[in-house]
């Protein structure tokens, strides 16, 4: 057994290639990012398991999807918002007959710390009807991974993974076992059980749910959902899911007696045992960092017997992240506050651009192009270049999901608003903004799309395109963009004027247009100047994995 | 023995590489640690934090509660005290002196040192200066260290030994230049 320091997501990526992944597939998006790049590291070094980028969420499930269709194993990482991107891929992908293991590890971000919603991935794996699994640390992280792949295969369905902001980016020790082979290449015995036509379909979908009990069954007895009963005290139960119960076990000391515990770190929910619970108390306090998933569960829609307490009472606020301070107040404890800042009114920080970020000249040209315009309309994406809403900026004026700046722009120019500009990032509009562009190239759309292309996916930390840059344009003519209307500008300080006077005839012209702000990301002029032999600091942990024995 | 170190600066700053150094150290000593990081949108500028909990037994919980962290180590004064209600009655703050100004309604830093000083246990540290004289300006977060060397529950040996490791490879000037760093800071804050 060897003892490594590794992140939750890290945690995630060695256990799936020590449960014999042959693929691994992802999307860069905060909190899941440093799997794949674990993943990458370690396919620089041991060659195996494959490992790369994809251009988006859906294409990297399908391209899993395919390794288990072929025998394999294969692992594919998102961000939660990510999940519903693939959700077309994934849930069909539960009534197929799953042959190799795959594994969906989803990192949700409860409190939005780097993300537009705070979705929770477990109703996804409800829906599809499939098993979840939610580790509460890294060493489960590994372990749950390990067993997900043998879950997977032996129930023949997709396993979702759901982890949170804080495993997924915190740092520990963790125990790892000895490696398995790669499964050989063995393609589905039975087309028919990957054919989703209707009559396959129904007698898929039947077949699904004809497993549920057994499903219901292995996780009523696993090991990761774990009830212990102390009949010493009937006025509280209390029910944690994944990293609830590290801030549960805390403050455990201070509770006095110990209420009966019911820990879930496996779905679909142990009914069982959480009516064995219930049987012993009189009320349950439920703890989960996301939504009210199990408790609402728990409270169905008649009144019980039982009082249930969560965030949809109000003893945890309905949104946010759970934290140690919430899982505090809500067991009664009194709140231990630090020192106070007096006399000084702290401003926030908010993120924002990079010092000498091209996406700022693209920004300045964009807003000196609309200036004098009676009304203009500024739909965007997400990026670094969201954080261009803020001032000194003030420059866009939406942000929903991936490629919606482009669509959205195509709605309102035909709703009659004009002028009408889309700002997009060469990686969103890779992942997402084609379709939506060849949508605005059918029907001529009056618009002017602005495409900040700084050759990177510069807000997860640089990662390469999934398409170089230089091929771009070539792929924005090749949708059927007028080369009139389709130009590539340098954004260099020097061109704001240029760029605007540029900008500002496209967005007069009536129909489509196209222009790119081409520009090198400073994260990565310093990475390259880094590799050549420059001093700078490493900013993150990343790559520091220490193995101690 | 429980020791919770909250580590505070700008993204960019390098407040990561600090607790990496820290946690490494406890490691070698045979501590247990847990390190929550935060990556992502607050990198670009932003307020960044991290906590680190170092025991001599299994730890729970990935973060430090309110009124619970042993020790503020902040980059940047505004950011250190940003997290002072996280700070135990009996914990430190330190802090490095200059200001990271990329806001427009930056405080008056005159006045945020005062309130950092009026604290029960506060030290502030020159480490630009320091850094400087220790022959690398990218040694800020080595002189940090140096300095929080006193309160942590770690040998300094060991310390150093984990900042060998971690900047070994990256040749014997910047290795030299990191270990002065360290110690300018330990003897700036004893
Ligand atoms: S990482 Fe790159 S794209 Fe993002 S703000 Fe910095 S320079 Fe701009």
């Amino acid at each position: 057994m060897t003892q490594r320091i590794l992140l939750g997501d890290e945690s995630v990526a060695l256990g799936a290639i020590h449960a014999g992944i042959s693929a691994a597939y992802a999307y860069p998006g905060t909190p899941s990012t440093e799997i794949m790049e674990y993943l990458l590291r370690h396919q620089a070094t041991h060659r195996r398991p494959h490992a790369a980028w994809c251009a988006n969420e859906k294409t990297a499930y399908e391209e899993a999807l395919g390794a288990c269709f072929a025998g394999r194993r294969a692992l594919v990482a998102m961000k939660h918002v990510g999940l519903n991107v693939a959700a077309d891929a994934f849930v069909n992908s539960a009534l197929v007959a799953v042959h190799g293991g795959l594994v969906v590890a989803v990192a949700d971000d409860p409190g939005m710390h780097s993300s537009q919603n705070e979705q929770d991935s477990r109703f996804y794996g409800d829906f599809a009807r499939v098993l979840t699994l939610e580790p509460a640390t890294q060493q489960e992280a590994y372990d749950m991974t390990r067993e997900a792949f043998d879950l997977s295969e032996a129930f023949r369905v997709p396993v979702l993974l759901r982890l949170v902001t804080r495993l997924a980016h915190s740092r520990t020790t963790v125990a790892t076992g000895a490696p398995r082979a790669e499964n050989p290449i063995h393609k589905a015995p039975q087309r028919s059980t990957w054919i989703l036509l209707p009559g396959n379909a129904r007698r898929q979908w039947s077949e699904l749910v004809a497993r549920q009990p057994d499903l219901l069954a292995w996780s009523e007895s696993c090991r990761w959902n774990h009830l212990a009963l102390h009949s010493a005290r009937r006025d509280l139960g209390v029910i944690t899911s994944g990293i609830a119960r590290n801030y549960y076990r805390e403050l455990l000391p201070e509770l006095g007696a110990a209420p009966s515990h019911l820990h879930v770190g496996a779905y679909p929910l142990p009914v069982e045992r959480v009516r064995m619970l219930a049987a012993q108390v009189e009320r349950v306090l439920v703890l989960e960092d996301g939504s009210p998933f199990i408790e609402r569960q728990l409270r169905g829609l008649l009144p019980g017997r039982l009082s249930v307490a969560g965030r949809m009472s109000g003893e945890i606020p309905p949104t946010g992240e759970l934290t140690p301070d919430l899982v505090r107040a809500a067991l009664g404890l009194d709140s231990r506050p630090g020192l106070a800042v007096e006399g000084v009114a702290l401003p926030n920080r908010p993120p924002q651009l990079c010092q000498g970020c091209p996406h700022a000249h693209a920004y300045k040209a964009l807003k000196q192009a609309l200036e004098g315009l009676e009304a203009s309309m500024v739909t965007a994406d997400i990026g670094c270049y969201t954080l261009g809403a803020l001032p000194p900026f003030s420059a866009i004026e939406s942000c929903v999901c991936m490629g919606a700046s482009i669509g959205m722009a195509k709605g309102a120019a035909e709703a009659g608003f004009h002028p009408v500009v889309a700002v997009i990032g060469d990686s969103t509009f890779l992942h997402s903004g084609l379709t939506a562009l060849m949508d605005a190239v059918a029907a001529n759309a009056n618009m002017t799309l602005l495409i900040l292309d700084n050759q990177t996916v510069g807000m997860t930390g640089a990662q390469d395109p999934i398409v170089p840059s230089a091929r771009l344009d070539a792929i924005v003519r090749g949708l059927g963009v007028d080369p009139d209307h389709c130009h590539v500008v340098d954004a260099h300080p020097r061109r704001v004027s240029q760029n605007a006077a540029i900008l500002r005839r496209e967005i007069e012209h009536r129909g489509l247009s196209v222009v790119i702000a081409r520009r090198e990301c400073k994260e990565v002029t310093r990475r390259k100047a880094r590799a050549a032999g420059g001093s700078e600091r490493a900013e993150t942990g990343a790559g520091t994995e220490a193995t101690i024995s | 023995m429980n020791y919770g170190i909250l580590f505070a600066g700008v993204g960019g700053q390098g407040v990561l590489s600090m607790a990496a150094i820290i946690g490494r150290a406890a490691m070698a000593e045979g501590l247990h640690a847990k390190q929550s990081e935060v990556h992502g949108m607050a990198q670009r500028g932003g307020a960044v934090q991290a906590h680190l909990r170092l025991s001599d037994g299994p730890i729970e919980s990935d973060l430090i509660a309110l009124g619970s962290a042993d020790l503020i180590l902040s980059l940047e004064p505004v950011e250190g005290l940003r997290y002072l209600r996280f700070l135990s009655r009996t914990g430190t703050l330190i802090t490095a002196a200059a200001a990271f100004v990329n806001i427009p309604d930056y405080p008056d830093i005159e006045g945020v040192l005062q309130r950092i000083r009026g604290l029960p246990r506060a030290i502030v540290i020159e480490s630009d200066r320091i850094a400087e004289q220790a022959g690398d300006l990218q040694t800020v977060n080595t002189v940090m260290v140096g300095a929080a060397s006193h309160v942590l529950p770690l040998e300094p040996e060991s310390l150093e030994a984990a900042l060998t490791a971690t900047f070994e490879r990256k040749g014997e000037q910047v290795l030299r230049a990191n270990l002065a760093a360290f110690r300018a800071g330990r003897a700036a804050a004893g």
